[in-house]
């Protein structure tokens, strides 16, 4: 028995809908939809192991703003986006905030660290 | 909330707080009292802005006399004591078919009997000397000179903050729940505590029935009659001078297009008889109907550059199609205004004037406060300055350099100004009505967070508690990652 | 009043004002001032804290504020003077700037060049006309945007989102990743006018639905908002009789476009071009009125900030030419028209001869999407150029680089079309 999965490609704005057929073991035995190389590539990854930046906000105290924008500084896991979500939650920082400074480094184990995205002085 | 007062007001609309201002001049102690956290929430928010010349209401009507009267008080007294945007642009009423004529000199016939002064009809090239982008079919108008433009929320707040300072109370979330006819005195029970009055005046607008009904007079109904407007932005280059009016018709008064005090067009109001006082919703149809009834005087109107669509209900009393003002024969002490229906913005001043008078009749004699002052300066109008008085007045206060709206050029000095006054600004809305920002193209998108963050300093609220109209109507839910932190809790409850 | 004379004066501290003072600057002009409204610089990219800017410019995939904050040091380190807090009340046609903030007081400063900076909008709910009641918790998608990532509030929990442009799909995520509930997005287009990216990742990646040629009818709700009535549209956009249903929500966040904000330049009589709602402008980015520039979002809203900077550096450039002695102007002026499938194109005319210019670049947007098109640059009949592309649409810009050998003096207009491959 196989099973069609459908993925939209986001390599360019193009946009296909491409299709995966994948077999009883989890092989990916053909795909179809796609209009380029690049489109392949992409499809396989987001079916086997898909990934996302994860761009939010923590928590500051005596900031110019109450809270800093953040990012992973790398593709993370897609079903852990909650998750890291609630753990970002729990951060509180102190101002003054720089870009880069690690806020949460290895989140979830992901190896992935949460970094800031701006420079916050204090008030 | 105090207990006692001779004079109660109920309702802190345009025409409870011009009766508060004009009692306010005798030894007397006042007290209004409005429901909403804001005044001029009701009939007076949404209406058309007019000081009428007189010449379309009945001169056998409360209405004919008293809205002659009211243009007269605004021309001798308001515009001078009071600090409000009123301007004599004129109005016209512009006739298109032949057919149209005859109701025109009616109007003229009606207006001279009710003693408004300098009417005439202009004919020809004359009609487009005063309104040049009217409609290029226009055949006759009727011409009111005193017909006037008013700004109905700057002119209430000014009301009743000069109220305030000759020594009357204001309060605000002091809802009317019930009333008890105590002979003598009647015992007023607000949300905000109870109160003894000698004389009661129910101002209550579109509640008016029901606060009669609470002291057991049911001799009047009011019926809530809808009227939809579009609002232009200042930039539309829509050019309009004066107050344009069709001719009436017997099933509608037509569709009006004026200027407003700050240089909008607003076009409106249809009318329509609904059911319910809250229904303040605009619709398709209505809208549509304001659209194409202003289009037949000026045609260059369209969809773009409006700002802003609302709706007003009219407090009518559709039995007598008139006002009513006058002491209760079954419940002394208890004077009803009611259905203060159109023409009751222009007529607003006589109103009060003739509460001052039943009052006299009722106590037997007043006493005038030598004190009364009755002039008010309402906050500055940065936007209407030169940049040399702009320059003057940031030196003398340095909110005056912060700008806190960019459509409409308004500092925080100003907010704060609004929120200071005796009767201060509470609500979001009450601040852009009485120092606008928000009233411009953007609509609040970049200056309402600020807004938001000045009420809750000044009124040592967190910012989750400021409301943008009445108490319920929150701004805000919750600070930015406290959902996720509960839901962390509650799956750690489980 | 606080009299003040500066060489160039850049009115907003956005990304466009920001890379037009750094050009100008590193064209050598020194006596600059940027005039910022908020407390801070860089801009609406200081709440637009989601990734996807700069793979054109840095060929790195930034955040907003990183995109700002590089920006932002370089303008520091070059010494260019800056307000904050500081509202530009006037520019005058003479170039005097008036602008006030609480420590100055009004400031009048006399300008030789000017350039134009402010941004734009956000189309509001009255501009797109949804009748119905007026309650709290109807916002635009940038103020609901400004009070989640900068001030730290939530607007609501039950979210609908009408409009499904970039800052409406980044929205929906950014409201369901802070723990509020996204009932839909709504388009009223049959086609989406952000990038595909983000509908996989901002509403895909969450299951909440993007439904095309639907529209907001209705606002319900007396206090605070508590449903809207939706409606199927038909091709002209007008709703369905018989297709309305309600969605219960708190909050609806409009995302329905961008108008640029050009109070300012037509005070200081700049002309205005119907189209972009921006002002008319040559290759250089100066208005009608000399030595007055305009570049970025009040010139003609663009999809990305790469192209904000590329636009702006040439502003700033050009600016720098003119306080340095002037700009060549080529005999005849090039009027550049948008042919078939062409919404509009920046610049509106190629009118300096620039000495050491290798390549004009044309911005422009379709108005139709379209795969596997060619697009055509006329002079008169005669075709000069094409270029082949997967795929148009008009939510996103294109560019279209003419090089500078192929403008000659005897040209009068070049006409720009987009038409099928082959055709």
């Amino acid at each position: 028995m196989s099973e069609t999965v459908e993925i939209t490609c986001i390599s360019c704005p193009m946009g296909c809908d491409v299709e995966l057929e994948v077999n009883e073991d989890d092989d990916i035995v053909d795909i179809d939809g796609n209009s380029c190389q690049a489109g392949i590539e992409y499809v396989k990854n987001e079916y086997r192991n898909p990934t996302r930046i994860l761009p939010t906000t923590a928590r500051v105290k005596g900031g110019v703003l109450p809270l800093v924008p953040v990012k992973t500084d790398e593709p993370m896991p897609k079903g852990l986006l909650d998750e890291a979500m609630e753990e970002i939650a729990k951060v509180e920082l102190e101002a003054p905030v720089e870009l880069g400074d690690v806020v949460i480094e290895n989140i979830l184990d992901t190896g992935v660290n949460i970094v800031a995205t701006r420079d916050l002085p204090k008030k | 909330m105090k207990d006692k007062t001779d004079i109660l007001i109920i309702g802190g609309g345009v025409t409870g707080c011009f009766a508060a201002r004009e009692l306010s001049r005798y030894d007397l102690d006042i007290t209004l009292v409005e429901k909403e956290p804001s005044l001029c929430t009701g009939t007076t928010k949404a209406n058309t802005a007019l000081i009428h010349a007189g010449f379309n209401a009945d001169p056998d009507k409360l209405k004919g006399r008293l809205n002659m009267r009211g243009n007269q008080l605004y021309h001798e007294r308001i515009q001078h004591e009071l600090d409000v945007p009123i301007e004599w642009l004129g109005a016209l009423v512009v006739a298109k078919e032949e057919e149209k004529l005859p109701k025109l000199e009616e109007l003229l016939e009606k207006g001279q009997e009710n003693g408004v002064p300098d009417l005439e009809i202009v004919k020809g090239d004359d009609i487009y000397d005063l309104e040049p982008h009217l409609a290029d079919d226009a055949i006759a108008a009727l011409h009111a000179p005193t017909a006037g433009i008013v700004n109905p929320f700057e002119l209430t707040v000014a009301l009743a903050n000069n109220a305030a300072m000759n020594g009357a109370d204001v309060y605000l979330e002091a809802g009317v729940e019930d009333i008890e006819d105590k002979g003598e005195t009647k015992l007023v029970k607000t949300a905000k505590g109870d109160i003894e009055a000698n004389i009661v005046i129910n101002a209550a607008g579109l509640y008016a029935d029901k606060i009669a009904n609470m002291v057991g007079i049911d001799k009047f109904e009011i019926t809530p009659r809808r009227g939809e407007y579009y609002l232009y932005d200042k930039q539309a280059d829509i050019d309009v001078q004066t107050t344009v009016f069709p001719v009436p018709t017997k099933v509608s008064k037509g569709i009006v297009v004026t200027p407003t005090d700050e240089g909008n067009v607003l076009i409106g109001p249809n009318a329509e008889v609904i059911e319910s006082v809250e229904n303040k919703s605009t619709t398709r149809e209505g809208l549509d109907e304001v659209l194409n009834g202003a289009q037949k005087t000026i045609p260059e109107l369209s969809k773009r550059n409006v700002i802003k669509e609302f709706a007003g209900l009219r407090p009518a009393i559709t039995e007598t199609g008139d006002f009513l003002i006058e002491a209760s024969d079954e419940v002394p002490g208890f004077i009803n205004v009611a259905g203060i229906q159109s023409p009751g913005l222009a007529s607003a001043p006589a109103i009060a004037e003739k509460v001052v008078g039943i009052v006299k009749e009722e106590i037997g004699g007043l006493r005038e406060d030598p004190d009364f002052d009755p002039n008010y300066e309402g906050p500055p109008k940065f936007r209407h300055m030169s940049h040399e008085e702009q320059a003057k007045l940031v030196e003398e206060d340095k909110n005056y350099g912060q700008i806190i709206c960019r459509c409409e050029s308004v500092t925080k000095g100003e907010i704060l100004e609004a929120i200071r006054e005796p009767v201060g600004a509470r609500t979001v809305n009450d601040i852009k009505r009485r120092v606008r920002p928000g009233s411009g193209r953007c609509q609040g998108g970049f200056c309402e967070p600020k807004v938001v963050n000045i009420l809750s300093e000044e009124l040592g609220i967190p910012e989750d508690e400021v409301v943008l109209e009445s108490k319920e109507s929150k701004l805000l839910r919750e600070r930015t990652k406290e959902p996720l932190l509960n839901e962390e809790e509650v799956s750690d409850n489980e | 009043m606080n009299k003040q004379e500066y060489e160039l004066v850049v009115v907003g501290g956005g990304p466009a004002g920001l890379a037009a003072a750094q050009e100008a600057y590193d064209q050598g002009v020194r006596d600059i001032l940027i005039l910022e409204r908020d407390f801070e610089l860089g801009g609406i990219l200081q709440q637009c804290i989601h990734n996807g800017f700069g793979l054109h410019y840095f060929g790195e995939e930034l955040t907003g504020p990183e995109y700002a904050q590089q920006f932002m040091e370089n303008v520091r380190e070059r010494g260019v003077d800056i307000k904050l807090d500081t509202m530009v009340l006037e520019v005058t046609p003479e170039k005097d700037v008036y602008a006030i903030n609480s420590d100055d007081g009004m400031l009048y400063i006399d300008a030789e060049a000017v350039i134009l900076a402010m941004g734009c909008r956000e189309r509001t709910r009255e501009a797109i006309d949804i009748p119905g009641t007026r309650p709290a918790g109807v916002y635009s998608a940038g103020t609901a945007q400004r009070y989640v990532n900068m001030e730290q509030w939530i607007p609501g929990e039950k979210v609908v989102i009408l409009g499904s442009g970039d800052i409406g799909l980044i929205m929906a995520r950014r409201m369901h990743l802070e723990g509020a509930e996204v009932e839909a997005v709504l388009e009223i287009m049959p086609f989406s006018g952000g990038l595909v990216r983000n509908i996989v990742q901002c509403l895909d990646d969450f299951d909440i639905p993007l439904r095309m040629q639907q529209t907001v009818t209705e606002i319900h709700g007396k206090d605070r908002l508590e449903a809207v009535t939706v409606a199927e549209v038909d091709d002209n956009m007008q709703p369905i009789p018989g297709t309305e249903y309600k969605i219960e929500c708190d909050t609806l966040l409009l995302s329905v476009g961008l108008i640029p904000e050009n109070e300012l330049s037509k005070d200081a009589g700049v002309k205005m071009h119907d189209v972009t709602g921006g002002p008319i402008v040559n290759e250089g980015r100066e208005t009608n009125i000399e030595g007055i520039f305009a570049c970025g979002n009040v010139l003609h809203v663009h999809d990305l900030v790469d192209w904000v900077t590329e636009e702006s550096l040439v502003a700033g450039k050009t600016a720098a030419n003119y306080l340095q002695g002037g700009i060549d102007k080529r005999e005849q002026e090039i009027e550049v028209n948008p042919g078939e499938n062409v919404g509009y194109i920046v610049p509106q005319k190629i009118t300096n001869d620039v000495e050491d210019r290798k390549l004009v670049d044309l911005y422009m947007r379709c108005k139709k999407p379209m795969e596997h098109v060619t697009i055509n640059l006329y002079s008169g009949d005669k075709k000069l150029l094409d270029k082949n592309e997967r795929r148009v649409e008009p939510g996103e810009m294109i560019t279209f680089p003419v090089p500078e050998q192929m403008i000659s003096d005897d040209m009068d207009s070049l006409k720009v079309d987009i038409v099928k491959e082959g055709e």
